[in-house]
């Protein structure tokens, strides 16, 4: 009985370990055929005893209050209020009584399409392979358990399930009624969390039937609500985390408050890959409030460090300072990205590479008599620079368990690193998520919480919150790629694309991740789709292609960043293209309108955004105007930047942007995360800059990593199509992609330089 | 010791006088709701009143409050109301991941207090905060309908 636990962990391992080499051998085939059963309540979830469980998605209370549950991190995308609106559609309750809780971590509520997603094959490839790759990567999603938000997925994981067990705990209180009103349930209807059967005038509200509605077996085959009935989706609503927003009694990681707790201060040691060789800590341990000062070493998630806990994070930080380290600065103590640059420059005319799509014949197609365009392009590293700085909050008992509280994107990952640094069954860990201050994919990563949980577990009983300091945060993140790339095209005389070579030297983050979580899965074999992804599966037409990638080593870690791979690669792709358009002589949406010939769908989005930013009538004088388009995470987006440039500064004063999702579900917050998404995407093309010099990151703070700020973000308008619910598609990050070509096809109109490496430099 | 008027109420806190206000609303007030992004002054999260002036807390040294009356956002709420500038940012939906929002209210209160109807350009010079979520445009909307409110609400029109 108590062996089984930790087999049932070491299995897992493997099973991660199979999958990320691409085997489903590992895998009992029973589990792998099972349907996964997405309805029964897990049994983590806790009800209060005014409460009835209504599948394991809703728990309804006597007062009527409909809460959710939802597994996904809210860390500014709206998801909680998103998940909720589903459920309480297909539910007929009424919105006012909806809330959203916290879901337990439990493999029922795991998120299985972000690893479904992950396959590096075309869309339209169904091949034999590209089909196993999927099934297989969704099934490992399945098995695996592992609750996370990222891959812009939470709608699509979600909108299937939550739509069934909203229809489903409709249909318990329906049946709840009918018993109670001794009527048939087809007599009754439903609206605003009111069940009512009009013949006798007889009414009862969810909350009255909250005791009988949960004795009802839930019903496995419900019928969904036609969408064109939908009340509540389709329509701009009121997310439900705003108000604890606007007067700060919203709670995130770092605003974990416990009595008797401590606050631990640090400093990682600034070249990467190095360790402890000798502190001196006898002034910082004399000072007052001082509990302790120590080293931790490093893991394959986190660097090494020393460590101050006190009384207050500021004693902390402020002993710290006192503390002399002599750091063991290691292999990596001569690494400098401008050598790095070099090496991939030169990568991209010569050695191997791996293909990742081809078509037709490059070769055949470049003999013939019309244009050649070639481009050289560059992006550096970028941070990630969360408003919350990274933190979190650990004790570790003497009795036997740990509890984590941290704002994290992968509550499951918490638990398993959590338990393997308390050296305990990851039963015993408890795992609590407030609101994250930004994520952007730098909370996916476990180092801040294997560094608390070894902090906690030194000092046993004791509560420590660990700070990192915002120059910990930008010289230790886990940075997006620099990536170099070639592209080269052949244009027949009336100026289409008959040939199209496309060459990437980068990192991989995916492999980068798995050095960190399972150094022994750590291996070359399976392809990175991240590395290429918006490079090979472009909806253009381009018979004769190479999409092929270099993958590179390095002794910096990197990680998924907003959009990812597609936010690199839209730069190179769309820079390109209307490099392209331009040596043809055509205009730039023309250009890709007869790229995009074989997908209407894409078509429509670009000639929306055309017609939207007033595309075919000149800009006024001094502006230039550029458009990009970018598909990416299932939706499409098309962007028109405005620039113009005043006493040798940059503007950026207008974007217009077409996005189609498929279906809105809010469609306020598709707005607003394109807002979001675009300014992320224009810091990075403006600013963003991460350069490694003897080892060491030299940026610290936003001083030296500057943002968009008030005075610099341009006017955004946003225009969705609706083209279906067969197209569903995420929302968080499809905005970033286009927004950096946008602004740099602008300012060649402008200026008619091609800027060909960001961030932008006039 | 350092005596200091906390939205409206009286304390004394015993810290180091070189503490930060920030550290001191954050972990001897349990006013978490300013927050920690930089501590350089260079992002704005941590923006408080000090005597109705917006200044960020986390270069602010304690003893530089000594007397003086400090105002964080949990004290910005007029009873059960939302004060006006919140309830246009709710009207607004401006908030994201909200880490930043408490110091962009803060600044914003501050502004329109000593600018009741504020042009785009008073905005962008006295808003300098960092928002990661790119929630600037919903900021500048809020700012100008909580103008548009406040003056409405003093039967200026």
């Amino acid at each position: 009985m108590t062996s089984s636990a930790p087999r049932n962990k070491r299995r897992r391992v493997l099973l991660i370990g199979a999958g990320l080499v691409g085997g489903a051998l590992a895998i009992g085939a029973y589990r792998f055929y099972r349907e996964r059963d997405r309805l029964s309540p897990p049994r983590a979830l806790r009800a209060t005893a005014s409460e009835t469980v209504l599948t394991g998605w809703i728990k309804l209370s006597t007062d009527g209050t409909v809460t959710v549950q939802v597994p996904r991190q809210e860390m500014g995308q709206g998801v909680v209020s998103t998940l909720a609106l589903i459920v309480a559609e297909e539910m007929d309750a009424d919105p006012a009584l909806v809330r959203f809780e916290e879901a337990p971590v439990d493999p029922f509520y795991a998120n299985a399409t972000i690893l479904g997603d992950a396959v590096p094959f075309r869309a339209e490839d169904m091949s034999t392979l590209a089909q196993m790759n999927r099934v297989t990567q969704f099934k490992l999603g399945e098995m695996l358990g592992i609750q996370t938000t990222g891959g812009s997925t939470s709608v699509r994981d979600a909108w299937h399930p939550m739509r069934q067990a909203g229809a489903a705990a409709r249909a318990m209180l329906l049946q709840a009624a009918a018993a109670r009103f001794g009527v048939t349930r087809d007599a009754l209807t439903v609206a605003n969390g009111v069940i009512e059967h009009k013949a006798s005038g007889k009414r009862a509200t969810f909350g009255e039937l909250a005791v009988e509605a949960g004795k009802v077996p839930i019903p496995r085959e419900v019928e969904l609500k036609d969408p064109a009935r939908f009340v509540l989706l389709g329509k701009p609503q009121p997310r439900l985390d705003i108000p604890p927003k606007v007067d700060g009694s919203a709670r995130f990681g770092i605003d974990t408050r416990i009595p008797g707790m401590y606050f631990a201060a640090i400093t990682q040691c600034p070249v990467f890959g190095g360790s402890v060789a000798a502190l001196d800590a006898a002034k910082a341990k004399a000072r007052k409030g001082v509990l302790d000062v120590f080293d931790i070493p490093a893991t394959s998630t986190s660097a090494a460090a020393v460590v101050v806990v006190a009384e207050h994070y500021w004693i902390a930080r402020a002993a710290l300072a006192e503390v002399s380290i002599r750091w063991n600065e290691g292999p990596n103590a001569g690494f400098d990205t401008d050598a790095q640059r070099e090496r991939y420059e030169q990568l991209l005319g010569q050695g191997d590479a791996r293909v990742y799509d081809r078509a037709g014949d490059v070769a055949a197609a470049q003999g013939g008599n019309g244009k050649r365009v070639t481009a050289d392009y560059f992006v550096p590293y970028l941070a990630h620079a969360t408003m919350e700085p990274i933190n979190c909050t650990a004790v570790v008992r003497s009795a036997g368990s740990c509890e984590v509280w941290v704002g994290h994107q992968a509550p499951t990952l918490v638990k398993w690193f959590a338990a393997r640094t308390a050296n305990l069954d990851s039963s015993r860990v408890t795992v609590h998520t407030p609101y994250l201050g930004g994520g952007f994919g730098r909370r996916f990563e476990v180092d801040v919480v294997v560094q608390a949980v070894m902090i906690a577990k030194r000092l046993t009983d004791t509560l420590v919150q660990l700070i990192w300091s915002r120059e910990e945060d930008m010289t230790h993140d886990v940075y997006r790629p620099m990536a170099a790339s070639r592209l080269r095209a052949a244009l027949d005389a009336d100026g289409n694309v008959v040939s199209w070579q496309h060459r990437i030297v980068s990192q991989s983050c995916t492999g980068s991740l798995t050095a960190r979580l399972l150094p022994m899965a750590a291996s070359d074999l399976m392809k990175d789709k991240t590395t290429s992804e918006g490079a090979f599966d472009l909806a253009y037409a381009l018979p004769n292609r190479v999409v092929e990638h270099v993958l590179m080593h390095e002794p910096i870690p990197v990680g998924y960043w907003r959009s990812v791979g597609h936010s690199l690669n839209a730069f190179f792709v769309e820079s390109f293209v209307d490099e392209c358009a331009a040596a043809a002589g055509k205009d730039p949406v023309a250009f890709r309108t007869a790229l995009l010939r074989d997908a209407p769908r894409h078509r429509k989005v670009l000639e929306l955004v055309a017609e939207k930013a007033g595309w075919n009538t000149p800009p006024p004088a001094g502006v230039g105007r550029g458009v990009a388009f970018a598909e990416s995470f299932h939706s499409i987006v098309a962007q028109v930047a405005e620039v113009e440039i005043s006493n040798g500064v940059l503007r950026v004063r207008r974007v217009v942007c077409a996005v189609d999702c498929g279906f809105a579900v809010n469609p306020d917050i598709v707005v607003a995360q394109m807002e979001s998404a675009i300014v992320f995407g224009l810091t990075a093309a403006l600013h963003g800059e991460i350069t490694v010099k003897a080892g060491r990151v030299e940026q610290s703070n936003f001083p030296s990593y500057e943002m968009v700020r008030l005075a610099s973000a341009p006017r955004i308008e946003v225009h969705i199509v609706n083209s279906g619910l067969e197209h569903l598609g995420g929302i968080g990050e499809p905005g970033t992609p286009p927004i950096a070509p946008a602004v740099c096809n602008a300012l060649f109109k402008l200026t008619g330089k091609r800027i060909r490496s960001l961030p932008i430099r006039l | 010791m350092v005596s200091f008027v906390i939205n409206g109420n009286a304390v004394e806190v015993d810290v180091d006088p070189d503490t930060p206000l920030l550290w001191v609303l954050r972990d001897h007030l349990g006013l978490t709701g300013t927050k920690f992004g930089c501590g350089v002054a260079a992002c704005g999260a941590c923006t408080v009143h000090l005597d109705d002036r917006p200044v960020r807390s986390c270069v602010m040294p304690v003893s530089a409050c000594a007397g003086k009356r400090v105002a964080t956002i949990e004290g910005l709420r007029q009873g059960d109301r939302l004060h006006p500038i919140q309830q246009a940012w709710v009207d607004a939906q401006a908030p994201q991941c909200g880490y930043c929002q408490s110091g962009m209210i803060m600044a914003a209160v501050a502004l329109l207090r000593a600018n009741a109807s504020p042009s785009d350009a008073d905005i962008d010079a006295a808003i300098t905060n960092v928002c990661r979520c790119g929630t600037y445009a919903r900021i500048r909307r809020a700012v100008h309908a909580a103008a548009a409110n406040m003056k409405k609400a003093r039967g200026e029109e």
